[in-house]
């Protein structure tokens, strides 16, 4: 069995993979020590071999892992496994956003990534949320529920803050906020997807997939292309690396 | 070296005399230690020639300084600098000294921050913050700073920082017409004769002569560090070349000379014998854009530690301040200042528009380090080569040249997003 191991900023997701299948999964919040929360997920399995990803990857080599990848890496595999047409992906994860394009082996051939900012990230979305007082699973369908487009000027977390704040005291309804701090995030990702470039096929992976109306939006404005979201995309970077996992331990085998 | 804790010398009474804010100084010499500790000696299998350089470090904050004061007692000029445009022939003729300046490091910018605006160059805002606190002897020691005109964010600093050391600002040209270049001799004369009142004399044809001799040396030497650097693969760390390059703006540029040579002829041998830092299936990466000032080791360490190495600076600190030579013997004073300005407008610093000389320089870089790829590194703010970044991607595309932009100033806190850079980077070019 071969096991990936996705440590990221907010959660951490485990990926066990035999005879060329994943055959289970978990998700769990990451906690103050990762690399042990990461160790128990793990006991259950008989690993041959584990590749870790994530930020805390290195961590887990230290104390556990076989090998490192990356997330763009790890993504990248992932996406092209479960949706072996996509050639661009849009990963937004807790603490970063990145667009990644794969050659047609599904080799990363280029991708950008924010720089140091939390603009559209996960970590944005749910500082607004908290912000406008919304649990994080309720934020994105109630702005999907919004038919009211207001405009949110900042890109910077902490100026956007201040902006949402003002709009709150003039009395606009929270769920036009909702709408127009996703509007943001999804106006961010289409700019690095216009700057790196893209084809038909589009994946969405990363926790932020699972946000209903970042999809929708992203799904608008994109004319003409195939926007997938996969199953589960919050364990494709774990998925990556068990497949890395168990490319290694074939190689070694 | 490696015996024992390294540590950077402190020299409290000297610094007090220097009226420095000697308590947090000293705390601020801890840390840097620790930092090059870690980042330097760490480093296996370092050329021995390398122990001049450790010892330059140890000895910034005392040794250099006290060299500095002498030089002033005998009524020599210090002059303080952050750019490669200071013509330093025209000091050392003089019989001055010329050091580069404090600006590479966050613990100042808050102090920066106090006065200037936030959203300016880090660099500006480091060496601004460094004089305000009173953090850097070499501030604290220079009988003037020398200031261009080569970003709005450095010239409008200046008039601040002016209040609190004599600062001397050189207008630089922005194109290179023949107006700008005549505009740029003028500049270079005045510049001659306030340095000339500083040192209470005029400087002769031979003194300007050995001068240009003196600096052009410096500059071979660089020249043939990073020739040797090139040899794949490479018998020394981009680490080590970057600290070279470095040092180079604050030692004493003949015994720095004699000191490169040195391991120049170690690295020679070296290659010779078949020794190599890292090893040789290492991804070897270009860096080029804007200048890494001490202690400003923060892109070279990513790459570094994920395995890869650094095989050239397309940077002020780095090719841009030595690539160019001048022509010696002048005939007299009229002729070198002229050979003087001609070598300095060869410098192709993204102030200048058009700059194309940049893009092609950057692709004969690549091609002579025998690179894998570039990172282009700015800082943030920094417009001009934000800007010109734009026109290097695209020439790496048209040559298929792996390529990634990274945008980050002196603070820690985006480390982990670049080392996921840096390392899907190295990933994608496949080694």
């Amino acid at each position: 069995m071969y096991v990936g191991v996705d440590l990221g900023s907010r959660t951490i997701k485990v990926v066990a993979w035999q005879d060329g299948r994943m055959v289970d999964y978990k998700i769990e919040e990451s906690g103050f020590a990762p690399h042990e929360q990461a160790r128990e997920m793990l006991t259950e399995y008989k690993a041959d071999q584990i590749v870790a990803t994530g930020y805390g990857r290195h961590l887990a080599r230290e104390h556990f892992a076989d090998d490192v990848i990356t997330e763009i890496k790890a993504h990248g595999i992932g996406i092209h496994t479960v949706l072996p047409q996509v050639t661009t992906i849009v990963d937004i994860g807790g603490q970063d956003s990145k667009v990644i394009t794969l050659n047609g082996k599904g080799q990363v051939s280029n991708f950008q990534m924010n720089d140091k900012c939390a603009a559209g990230t996960g970590r944005f979305l749910e500082i607004m949320a908290a912000s406008l007082a919304y649990p994080l699973v309720e934020f994105g369908p109630a702005a999907l529920d919004s038919d009211q487009e207001v405009q949110i000027n900042s890109m910077c977390t902490v100026f956007a803050e201040s902006e949402v704040i003002s709009m709150k005291n003039r009395g606009a309804p929270r769920q036009h906020i909702a709408r127009a701090v996703h509007s943001s995030v999804a106006d961010r990702i289409l700019a690095m997807l216009n700057r790196i470039g893209f084809d038909k096929y589009v994946a969405f992976s990363g926790g932020v997939a699972n946000n209903p109306c970042i999809v929708s939006m992203i799904r608008g404005k994109l004319v003409g292309v195939q926007v997938a979201v996969p199953e589960n995309p919050s364990i494709i970077g774990a998925l990556g690396a068990s497949i890395e996992a168990a490319k290694l331990g074939e190689s070694q085998a | 070296m490696t015996a024992g804790k390294f540590e950077i010398k402190a020299y409290p009474e000297m610094w007090k005399d220097l009226d420095m804010d000697v308590e947090r100084f000293d705390k601020m010499r801890l840390m840097l230690g620790d930092i090059y500790e870690k980042t330097y000696l760490s480093q296996k299998n370092r050329p021995s020639g390398m122990a001049y350089f450790d010892n330059m470090i140890a000895e910034i904050h005392g040794g250099r300084i006290k060299e500095l004061l002498a030089a002033k007692k005998e009524g020599k000029p210090v002059i303080g600098t952050f750019c490669v445009y200071i013509p330093e022939e025209i000091v050392l003729a003089a019989g001055g000294v010329c050091v580069g300046l404090c600006g590479g490091s966050q613990g100042s910018v808050p102090d920066a921050e106090k006065i200037l605006p936030r959203n300016i160059c880090p660099m500006v805002k480091s060496a601004f913050g460094f004089k305000a606190g009173r953090i850097c002897p070499y501030f604290q020691a220079v009988d003037l700073v020398y200031g261009e005109t080569t970003c709005d964010a450095k010239k409008k600093t200046w008039e601040i920082l002016d209040n609190m050391v004599s600062t001397y600002v050189m207008e630089i040209p922005q194109m290179k017409k023949q107006t700008d270049q005549d505009m740029w001799l003028a500049e270079v004369k005045e510049f001659k004769t306030k340095v000339e009142s500083l040192a209470g004399k005029e400087v002769t044809l031979e003194e300007l002569n050995r001068a240009v001799k003196i600096m052009n040396n410096k500059r071979k030497a660089l020249q043939r560090i990073n020739m040797l650097r090139h040899t794949n693969p490479t018998p020394i760390s981009g680490k080590d070349v970057l600290l070279i390059e470095q040092i180079a703006f604050y030692d004493e540029p003949v015994r720095f000379t004699e000191k490169v040579g040195e391991l120049c002829d170690e690295l020679e041998q070296r290659i010779q014998d078949g020794v190599a830092v890292p090893g040789k299936n290492a991804a070897r990466v270009m860096v080029a854009g804007v200048p890494m000032a001490l202690p400003n080791w923060k892109l070279h360490n990513l790459v570094e530690g994920a395995g890869a190495v650094i095989v050239n600076e397309e940077s002020c600190i780095g090719t841009r301040y030595y690539k160019d030579l001048m022509d010696e013997d002048g005939e007299d004073i009229e002729t070198i200042l002229q050979n003087l300005t001609r070598r300095y407008m060869q410098i192709d610093c993204s102030c200048f528009t058009p700059n194309n000389e940049r893009i092609d320089q950057v692709l004969k870089e690549y091609r002579e380090s025998d690179a894998h790829g570039i990172i282009h590194y700015s800082l943030q703010f920094c417009h001009t080569y934000n800007v010109e970044e734009i026109r290097i991607r695209e020439a790496c595309e048209k040559e298929n040249i792996p390529y990634m932009f990274i945008e980050s100033d002196y603070s820690p806190e985006d480390v982990g997003q670049l080392q996921t850079r840096v390392e899907a980077f190295l990933e994608q070019i496949g080694r």
